[in-house]
């Protein structure tokens, strides 16, 4: 199985939130990220919270979710109820890291990305639209999603 | 122009109206009303049938239309004398609804001595400064807006048909590549959302085919009259991108581009969206 780095393109470390360099990970196999960003458990009521926010996960923009509360689902995406019994941990959070590895003209944003990006703008410069506690958070929540 | 006659102006509309109204009761027929197929060429659509019953309603009914108090600034505008040349835009171009009819149609053009396109907003400036020795308005000002919806609304109902080859032919493919370019934290290109996700929701919004044809509009977000290269900024900064200036030669370009997807859709400057 391939195994390749992400991430880390040069010897430069990348400057993630406020001068923290973004964790190195693994894609293995194309679709997959087995260890967790953080080595923390992720907090899934936090993370609920989090998919929610319109500044941070903003999931529910295009995707329908078991989250009755909020109305206006988007469904630009699939219904991501029972997203848990359809994917392995490390293929959502590789999903979460950065959809384009899996599919490079997908609209979902990568949450966990700062290269390559065109015209960010100054306010979110070389920042990552979630931090890694973040994803492990809202991957926590996807997870039971059953 | 004065009030009174602005007035009278208005009145002669609400007589169109009410002429209409006879003649489709004349005609025994309402079957068509409400119909948004004028709104649609082919495979392309306006944002007009994407938008709410109410908004729809606001734009067909000019009384209704918040956007016209605009147009009458504009028309009031075009016959009022400005700059050293103590000219108007009425001493050379006579009757809009003559002279003006067709440019939304056609622009962005392109400008031989200026060896690219020009937006509508600009030919007006150009005239400004050059014929009339004035200052140029502002973009964003409610002078260029009035002015550039009262010229854009003289081709009311006629199809969108912007030239792209010849001289225009690298504009035109400058602004296809900013079309289909990802930008932005959120690296999101304007066909992710108006070419793959027309007719989807993004929470709340119905997302459109990002069509041209309205503006300047009126949008109830903004409670007032707004430039397309507004809006190009507005969607360039939801995606965490840093925006193009107004009249940038890249935004006259994507309008280009983007008037283009729009052909054969019908100009209804001024539009109302929400
Ligand atoms: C701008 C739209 C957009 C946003 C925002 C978005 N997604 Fe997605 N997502 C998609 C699309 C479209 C797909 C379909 C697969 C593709 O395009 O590759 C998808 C696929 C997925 C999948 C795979 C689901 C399946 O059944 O195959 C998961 C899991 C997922 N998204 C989770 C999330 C989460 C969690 C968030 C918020 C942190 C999120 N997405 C935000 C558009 C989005
Ligand atoms: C002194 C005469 C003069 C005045 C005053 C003048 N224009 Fe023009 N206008 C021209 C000429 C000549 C052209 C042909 C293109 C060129 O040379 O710029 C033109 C072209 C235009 C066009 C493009 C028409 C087309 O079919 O492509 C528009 C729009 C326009 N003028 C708007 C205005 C407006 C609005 C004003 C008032 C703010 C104005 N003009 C004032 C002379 C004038
Ligand atoms: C994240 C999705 C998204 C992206 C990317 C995006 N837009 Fe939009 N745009 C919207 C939404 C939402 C609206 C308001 C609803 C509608 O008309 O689609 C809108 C409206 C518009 C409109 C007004 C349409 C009308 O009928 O009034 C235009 C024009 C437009 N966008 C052009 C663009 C261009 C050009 C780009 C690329 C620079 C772009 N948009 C990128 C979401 C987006």
């Amino acid at each position: 199985m391939a195994v390749a780095v992400v991430a880390m393109a040069a010897a430069m470390p990348v400057v993630a939130d406020a001068g923290v360099a973004l964790v190195k990970y693994e894609v293995t196999g194309g679709e997959s990220i087995a260890k967790s960003l953080t080595g923390k458990p992720g907090d899934a009521a936090k993370g609920r919270g989090l998919a929610i926010h319109r500044k941070k996960g903003n999931c529910l923009a295009c995707h329908a979710m078991p989250i009755p509360e909020q109305s206006f689902h988007g469904n630009i995406g699939p219904d991501l109820a029972g997203v848990a019994s359809r994917y392995s941990a490390g293929e959502l959070r590789l999903r979460l890291v950065d959809a384009t590895i899996v599919n490079k003209d997908t609209i979902m944003p990568a949450f966990y990305r700062t290269a390559g990006l065109h015209r960010v703008l100054k306010k979110f410069k070389d920042k990552t639209v979630l931090k890694a506690q973040e994803v492990e958070d809202i991957l926590a929540y996807l997870l039971t999603l059953k | 122009m004065g009030i009174e006659q602005q007035g009278l102006k208005r009145h002669l509309r609400l007589g169109t109206i009410i002429m209409a109204l006879i003649g489709v009761g004349l005609g025994g027929s309402i079957a068509n009303a409400g119909s948004d197929d004028k709104y649609r060429a082919g495979d392309r659509s306006s944002g007009y049938t994407y938008a709410a019953k109410e908004t729809r309603a606001m734009q067909d009914d000019d009384f209704a239309n918040p956007a016209y108090i605009w147009i009458d600034q504009g028309e009031a505008l075009w016959s009022t004398a400005e700059g050293a040349a103590g000219k108007s835009c009425s001493t050379c171009h006579d009757d809009a609804a003559d002279t003006m009819k067709g440019v939304a149609t056609r622009y962005p053009a392109y400008d031989k001595s200026l060896g690219k396109m020009k937006s509508t907003e600009q030919q007006i400036n150009i005239c400004r400064v050059k014929q009339m020795q004035a200052k140029p308005f502002k973009w964003e000002s409610s002078q260029m807006l009035s002015m550039t919806a009262y010229v854009n609304s003289q081709s009311r109902g006629m199809a969108m048909n912007v030239k792209v080859d010849g001289a225009a032919a690298p504009f035109f493919e400058k602004g296809k590549a900013f079309f289909n370019e990802r930008r932005g934290q959120l690296n999101m290109a304007c066909k992710n959302c108006h070419e793959d996700n027309a007719g989807n929701m993004a929470r709340a919004n119905l997302l459109s085919e990002g069509q041209s044809t309205g503006f300047p509009l009126y949008r109830l977000k903004w409670q007032k009259l707004g430039s397309i290269h507004r809006r190009f900024r507005g969607c360039n900064k939801n995606v965490r991108a840093k925006p193009y200036g107004y009249g940038s030669d890249e935004y006259v370009n994507l309008e280009l581009y983007v008037g283009w997807r729009g052909r054969g859709l019908p100009i209804e400057t001024p539009a109302v969206r929400n």
